[in-house]
């Protein structure tokens, strides 16, 4: 029994988890993180990392039989020979879509840290203040000023590049220097500028790759290879970044194939006193005590570990005392925008592959501005000179078309949004007991839809995309409104989301479960509403700014 | 890839969808339970040799041949494309030598270079008509039915699409009819571009 017994307990690997357990283990606790997936070492378990184009078969793409066993995955861009094995096997762990849900998952050491997309904005209080002063959900428990110098923390570690734009809308951070933009991209984003007189701006993407030397890892090589693992370490991802921060206390142990069934709540105390474990590889059951929980298995495991914690005290699961756990659950809606061709700078082009893009921050109901919607959205895209893989009408086949092709082609320039989400009660993971997962688990039944808000707002998502394009020069624009199924976003949140209020919201404003106090949830789960930016710099904040009160409270005696 | 690289593809302005992959944005609802034995011999991968080399000839850089692109294409029939578009391929072999039969009286491998090109030149305007106009239908019939089933793709326009894949991710295409830099190591927006200067492969 002793040697199960730790300090705190982090569920889960991937970008809060692996921030909860350095800063546990570097205040001193003896912390076990436990992830249910295998682990994937940092630069040897990269094992595409190096391969060039030709090295895969399909050259990247996908075949008939990977569509068959990714009945999810296919959905969208990332079912792909490169990185296959960093993706959720659908077959083994299914869930039930009330309505469509497209939810891709990674079940490894690092999780999803691995493979995303890096882009990291600040909220800012027009986001924080927003349900309280619209009337919707529940207000957010901190404000920004509670919130900045834990960005400034966690940004410091992690890495951030960036250009300071002195907008209050999108605070400016603690920023390594910028990637560039390219020259057409320079040119849209005065153009935008000028057009639109100073309201709308576009910069250069705030990314999590670095760009120079910083905290003894290597700068980005422009591989643009991200999402097969960086053998430089040169991007953010629990491999290069905090597992190494733990493991360099010696506090912490790791054990991957570790699925927590269970927190174990304790009636008398009313905490928790641990957790159990089904290990993933033999099925067996192991139970694991401590004085502290982090619960970081992503927005919708989250939910699923706590209302599996069910009890005769709570039938509905651990913290469903509100009734709103797995309610409310968000996503960013995206799938919509406009592209053109940017005539001239045909002496132009650039060097190296850069995993990153532009950034045009929300402006929608802002300032003056005022819609028939709440809230609002920012767009993500990039200025490229197309490839080989270009049509050219005047030529067919043969010698001159080779040749043709070999050299770049026009400009093109393109954007997308990210659309914020509001939380619904109504759009809510539960628990379907009738479906079991290979480890006879019950698995998730997922009901959610984007609502009128959502779908008005598509609308200038998709003509403002175009206007833009248009005001910065672009011909042959042509927009669309593709595909806003949720999940498409990967950036599942509020499944028990932060709030004043006991009786409506599952954690208080330290991330700290009312029901039972020793427990803690910090990844997407605990958002109170979405905002439109990418959200994984938020977990970061939040869960180094929850650590740090989880360790005083406990060295008061208070958990 | 990941989402930005997904809107660059969005943003080119190609001739249409890429066949059987399905990669972007459309959910696949083709799963057929078999995959055809789409089996292909030496002769066979010999043979699109040739008809991959027609569109992609050797200049002063590689050739399609030079990069084994009939070999590519059997791997991604076999491996990628579904079931009826496999039999569009394999029934597109026959109906490309018949068409060379009928045009110079002899299979495609038999007839000069001149009628090689000459034949192939005409099936590429042939497909590229053909899919216009099935892009048009298809978009008619899913205006009446959401679920209405994709028309038949072209078989050239099939070989075309692979020969261009296979030989602009090959070794030989990427490094010598194009540019590549496995590690770039900086990443510069603005920088000079006279004509003749090669595309980067990636």
């Amino acid at each position: 029994m002793a040697n199960n017994t730790y300090d705190a307990i982090v569920i889960g690997s991937g970008i809060s988890g692996g921030w909860a357990a350095k800063e546990l283990t570097e205040k001193g606790l003896k912390v076990i993180m436990l992830e249910r997936g295998r682990d994937i070492e940092h630069v040897k378990g990269y094992v595409n990392a190096n391969k060039d184009p030709w090295d895969f078969p399909h050259r990247g793409g996908r075949t008939q039989q990977m569509i068959n066993d990714y009945p999810v995955l296919k959905r969208d861009y990332p079912l792909n020979e490169t990185n296959l094995d960093y993706w959720v096997k659908d077959s083994e762990c299914p869930y039930t879509e009330v309505k469509r849900f497209d939810w891709f998952r990674g079940y490894h050491v690092g999780g999803r840290s691995l493979m995303w997309g890096r882009q990291s904005y600040r909220m800012s209080d027009f986001d924080m203040n927003a349900n309280a002063k619209e009337g919707v959900g529940v207000d957010w428990p901190i404000r920004y000023n509670e919130l900045s110098p834990w960005y400034d923390y966690a940004e410091k570690f992690a890495g951030i590049s960036g250009s300071k734009e002195g907008l209050e809308h999108l605070p400016d951070g603690q920023f390594l220097p910028p990637m560039d933009m390219n020259c057409v991209e320079k040119d849209v984003a005065a153009r935008i500028k000028d057009h639109f007189k100073g309201t709308r701006h576009m910069f250069i993407g705030r990314t999590a790759n670095l760009t120079q030397e910083h905290n003894g890892r290597t700068k980005c090589q422009f591989r643009n290879k991200c999402w097969l693992g960086c053998p430089f370490g040169a991007y953010f991802s629990t491999q290069s970044s905090t597992l190494p921060a733990a493991r360099a206390t010696g506090n912490l142990t790791l054990r991957p194939f570790s699925i927590v069934t269970k927190i174990i709540y304790d009636k008398d105390t009313k905490k928790a006193k641990g957790v159990e474990i089904l290990d993933a590889e033999t099925n067996k059951t192991y139970e694991y005590f401590a004085k502290i929980v982090f619960v970081n298995a992503s927005a919708l495991n989250s939910a699923w570990v706590l209302m599996n914690s069910a009890t005769d005290v709570w039938e509905g699961g651990l913290g469903s005392s509100s009734g709103s756990l797995g309610q409310n659950l968000m996503d960013h809606h995206l799938g919509v925008g406009a592209s053109g061709v940017m005539e001239g700078y045909e002496d132009k082009y650039y060097y190296g592959r850069r995993a990153n893009g532009i950034y045009i921050p929300r402006y929608r109901n802002l300032y003056n501005d005022k819609r028939d919607y709440l809230r609002g959205f920012g767009y993500q895209g990039s200025a490229s000179r197309q490839g080989w893989n270009r049509d050219i009408a005047e030529l067919t086949i043969g010698a001159d078309f080779k040749d043709a092709l070999t050299e770049p082609g026009q400009w093109t320039m393109g954007m997308g949004g990210f659309g914020e989400i509001l939380p619904y009660a109504e759009n809510k993971v539960t628990l379907d007991k009738t479906k079991k997962d290979k480890w006879g688990l019950p698995v998730l039944a997922i009901d959610c839809e984007l609502k009128e808000n959502e779908l008005k707002m598509r609308k200038d998502m998709q003509n403002d995309a175009k206007e833009m394009l248009e005001a910065a020069g672009a011909k042959n624009v042509r927009s669309w409104d593709g595909d806003g199924t949720p999940g498409r976003g990967i950036h599942e949140m509020g499944t028990a989301r932060m709030g004043r209020d006991p009786k409506t919201s599952v954690l208080n404003g330290f991330n700290q479960v009312w029901d039972a106090k020793n427990v803690f949830v910090t990844d997407g789960a605990c958002m109170t509403s979405a905002s439109c930016v990418n959200p994984s710099l938020t977990y970061m904040a939040l869960t180094a700014r929850a650590a740090d009160f989880a360790v005083k409270e406990l060295k008061k005696g208070n958990l | 890839m990941d989402r930005r690289e997904l809107l660059k593809m969005i943003a080119l302005v190609t001739g249409g969808a890429v066949i059987g992959g399905e990669v972007f944005l459309s959910g696949c609802k083709n799963t057929p339970d078999k995959v055809a034995a789409g089996v292909f011999t030496a002769e066979d991968i010999t043979w699109l040799d040739e008809v991959a080399e027609t569109i992609l000839p050797r200049t002063s850089t590689p050739g399609a041949k030079d990069a084994k692109v009939g070999q590519f294409m059997t791997v991604m029939v076999k491996d990628c494309y579904p079931e009826a578009d496999q039999n569009i391929f394999r029934e597109g072999m026959q109906q490309l030598d018949e068409a060379s039969e009928k045009a110079y009286s002899d299979s495609f491998l038999k007839v000069t270079p001149a009628q090689r090109v000459e034949l192939l030149t005409k099936l590429d305007k042939e497909s590229k008509e053909y899919q216009k106009k099935k892009s048009e239908n298809d978009n008619e019939a899913k205006k009446k039915d959401k679920n209405a089933k994709a028309s038949p793709n072209h078989y050239f326009t099939m070989m075309k699409q692979l020969t261009l894949l296979g030989f602009f991710s090959s070794k030989e295409g990427a490094t010598q009819a194009l540019r590549y830099k496995a590690v770039p190591g900086e990443y510069n927006g603005c920088i000079d571009y006279k004509k003749g200067d090669k595309a980067w492969a990636t």
